[in-house]
């Protein structure tokens, strides 16, 4: 019998000293006391809320809402009955937006003024020098504010609003531009861009397997991006041109119809992609001084130019460094957005945490949805960025 | 970011202080040794710090007030500054004991949001203020204009109300401060401003050329302004309530700072009880029988308040109208103190 009981491996331990048992027994408890910790505090806090005599719960999302947001991208107005539901909506949809543009736009400048920064003319390293150092030394905040009286102060007054062909007009309440009013057969245009995207997808495809195949290079690019700029001329020349302009005219205080773009809006805009691209070119300059000089030795020994050797050899290596702080920065951009609240522009934090908190009194339901939504956006936006930097890493054979 | 730090102070309060917002409002006070008081970030005339850091105002003033009742001294206020979207949750919160801060009283503010205003201690409208070089000289022609205006307020939603009564178009930009909203309006931002017609008057004097800018006739609102406290603690209601009515009964029966000696001779019964030489009336409020002496002695009645403050005398000149007592055509109406 002990001979076999050795054969079996380890000798058995009672239960309580399995240090296996053990684990899974402490992670239940510390669960439980988590559930419980939450529950408590959720049960206490609509208790007190109760006895306060204060609102509780999620009913206010169906209430209308009885005020007005100047600047939307979807309807709402007190005139057509909108809630406070609508009124998250807007402000979720202006944050998304201003983060959307500032990350692309932050990105495209922080790569420049990166690389700038290692160029070999003295002067324009020392000038992107001068601007990382001056702009990531200063707070954002003071930033915003300076944005926001540089963009509205120096411009005159809608009755004298500069204009540029008499269609644009720029004058302390924005940009009004003319706004398209696509006619019944607009649509064909659009196919027709689609069309040429997805040739354009098609030709880079097959030019990659021709160079692989024979080395013989073929301008996929150059003819894509023909195509999809022939193509929808072409399907809206033969639709009949069925696009009009609605043209913004003068009334009494403002220009009315045409497109608006806020001065609020291009002062956080501007703010946000000034203060995070000048974050974002010191990740690239970090990543870029990352890869070995001998890598770009190696390129110009074969014959690469400095832009091939730039674009082909030192960025994808490059990129493995860059990406991971550069998620951070994206994270930080989102989150800045909302500094909104300063300058008026209409955001979630602006409009909800703002005026639907107040209107309502309901400060702990609409904080915590706040808190959640930059959570999910956060954790989306990392998701994203962690499959693309999956993509990038070094695969190791 | 102060509004972040007050909702999670709520929050926190709310779920792990059991009830530390009830009652004893009036023992806490007395307790910590000084009234905690939400005020306004800056309102000439109502509620801001004058050039030597001491707050001033008539709704300052009220604050001093039930800090004379409780301490015999009118100092021992700690002014709290909230801006308008904070000021509830600050109150909610047990962040101030007592919210004066030109707040208006309305149904779903009086019932949903656990809180009690105590009474009106300036009635008030809104209205709108535009430049003179536009050439307006009603609201009804404002259509199409953009109009400055701060978040979280009665305004917000009224201004909404007018142009859809009114069927007329505008454009809204909204601050989250008065000193935003005004600063944005005297940039160009917007053709109109728009607040309660006390805080046009007021806000008016912050501008670069005051007097390029006029105040429209009409008043769109109801705006009955006054101190609000939590729901749930009666005894600190009436005192609140009482103190205010204390300083109008004051100025009705004619006891002022000045006269107020000889007034405590006095042989007419009303003004006996008012100063506590008859009855226990200060008693029934948890404080001293003089607690009247003390409010006037140090702060003054409701009109000698409202005169330094806000009327003839102040920068601001606004006149009685309907602030004037019940009894000079106005709307100040005290219950009897028996």
């Amino acid at each position: 019998m002990t001979t076999e009981a050795a054969d079996k491996g380890a000798p058995r331990v009672s239960p309580l000293y399995d240090p296996k048992v053990r684990g899974i027994a402490y992670q239940v408890v510390l669960a439980l006391i988590i559930l419980f910790v939450v529950y408590e505090a959720t049960t206490n806090a609509i208790e007190n809320l109760r006895a306060a005599k204060i609102a509780s719960g999620f009913g206010f999302w169906s209430v209308e809402a009885g005020f007005d947001i100047n600047q939307k991208l979807i309807p709402f107005s007190s005139t057509g009955g909108s809630t406070y539901g609508d009124a998250f909506l807007v402000g979720l949809l202006n944050t998304l937006l201003v983060a959307f543009i500032g990350i692309i736009l932050a990105t495209i400048l922080g790569f420049v003024i990166g690389i700038a920064r290692l160029s070999n003319n003295w002067i324009i390293a020392k000038l992107s020098m001068v601007y990382v150092e001056v702009i990531r030394n200063t707070p954002l905040l003071l930033q915003l504010l300076f944005w926001y009286n540089a963009v509205l102060k120096p411009l005159p007054d809608p009755r004298n609003s500069l204009s540029l062909f008499g269609a644009i007009f720029l004058n302390n309440r924005g940009v009004v531009m003319p706004s398209p009013v696509p006619g019944p057969n607009f649509d064909w245009t659009w196919i027709a861009s689609l069309v040429a995207i997805a040739i354009w997808i098609g030709l880079s495809y097959f030019a990659r397997k021709q160079q692989a195949a024979t080395g013989k290079r073929f301008p996929a690019n150059l003819i894509g991006f023909g195509l999809f700029i022939i193509l929808p001329l072409i399907a809206y020349w033969a639709a009949g041109s069925p696009l009009s302009f609605e043209y913004p005219k003068q009334s009494r205080f403002n220009l009315t119809g045409g497109m608006q773009i806020y001065p609020e809006f291009v002062a956080l805009l501007v703010g946000l992609t000034i203060y995070t691209a000048g974050f974002i070119a010191e990740n690239v300059r970090a990543g870029i001084l990352a890869v070995s000089k001998g890598q770009s030795e190696a390129a110009h020994a074969l014959g690469l130019s400095n832009g091939q050797t730039l674009r082909l050899i030192v960025v994808p290596q490059a990129m493995r460094v860059i990406i991971p702080p550069l998620t951070s920065q994206y994270l930080n951009l989102t989150k800045n957005s909302s500094l909104a609240v300063a300058i008026g522009y209409p955001d979630l934090v602006q409009v909800f945490t703002g005026t639907v908190l107040n209107q309502t009194g309901q400060a702990v339901e609409v904080i915590a949805i706040t808190m959640l939504v930059y959570l999910t956006i956060s954790l989306t936006t990392s998701f994203f960025m962690n499959i693309y930097n999956s993509r990038m890493a070094l695969v190791e054979r | 970011m102060k509004k972040t730090i007050v909702s999670i102070a709520l929050g926190a309060a709310a779920m792990f202080a059991a009830s530390a917002v009830s009652a004893q409002t009036l023992n806490n006070v007395k307790n910590k040794g000084q009234l905690t008081c939400g005020s306004n970030t800056g309102l000439a005339g109502f509620g801001a710090p004058d050039d030597k850091g001491v707050w001033k105002g008539l709704d300052v003033d009220v604050c001093r007030a039930i800090a004379a009742a409780i301490f015999n001294d009118a100092t021992k206020v700690k002014f709290v500054p909230l801006s308008s979207k904070d000021r509830f949750t600050a109150l909610q919160s047990g962040e101030v004991d007592v919210l004066v801060r030109n707040s208006t009283w309305t149904m779903s503010r009086d019932t949903s949001l656990g809180l009690n205003f105590t009474g009106v201690n300036y009635y008030d409208g809104q209205g709108f203020m535009v430049r003179k070089k536009l050439g307006v000289s009603s609201a009804l022609e404002l259509n199409g204009a953009s109009v400055c205006t701060q978040q979280g307020t009665t305004t917000e939603l009224n201004l909404a109300d007018f142009f859809r009564a009114n069927k007329l178009k505008y454009e809204v930009v909204a601050f989250a401060t008065s000193d935003e909203t005004i600063k944005a309006y005297d940039a160009g931002r917007c053709d109109a401003f728009t607040t309660d017609a006390s805080g046009l008057y007021a806000e008016r004097l912050k501008l670069t050329n005051p007097n390029d800018h006029i105040i429209l006739p009409e008043i769109i609102s109801k705006e009955p302004l006054g101190p609000v406290v939590r729901h749930g603690d009666d005894q600190w209601f009436d005192l609140v309530k009482w103190t205010l009515y204390a300083m109008v009964n004051a100025e009705e029966l004619g006891v002022t700072q000045a006269n107020l000696d000889q007034m405590l001779k006095s042989d007419n019964p009303e003004i006996k009880r008012l100063l506590g030489t008859e009855g226990k009336f200060g008693e029934m409020l948890g404080l001293s029988n003089d607690w009247v002496v003390r409010i006037v002695k140090q702060v003054g009645n409701y009109g000698e308040s409202f005169e330094r403050n806000v009327g003839e005398s102040s920068p601001l000149k606004i006149k009685r109208g309907l602030n004037a007592l019940w009894s000079k055509g106005g709307l100040q109406y005290a219950p009897p103190i028996r």
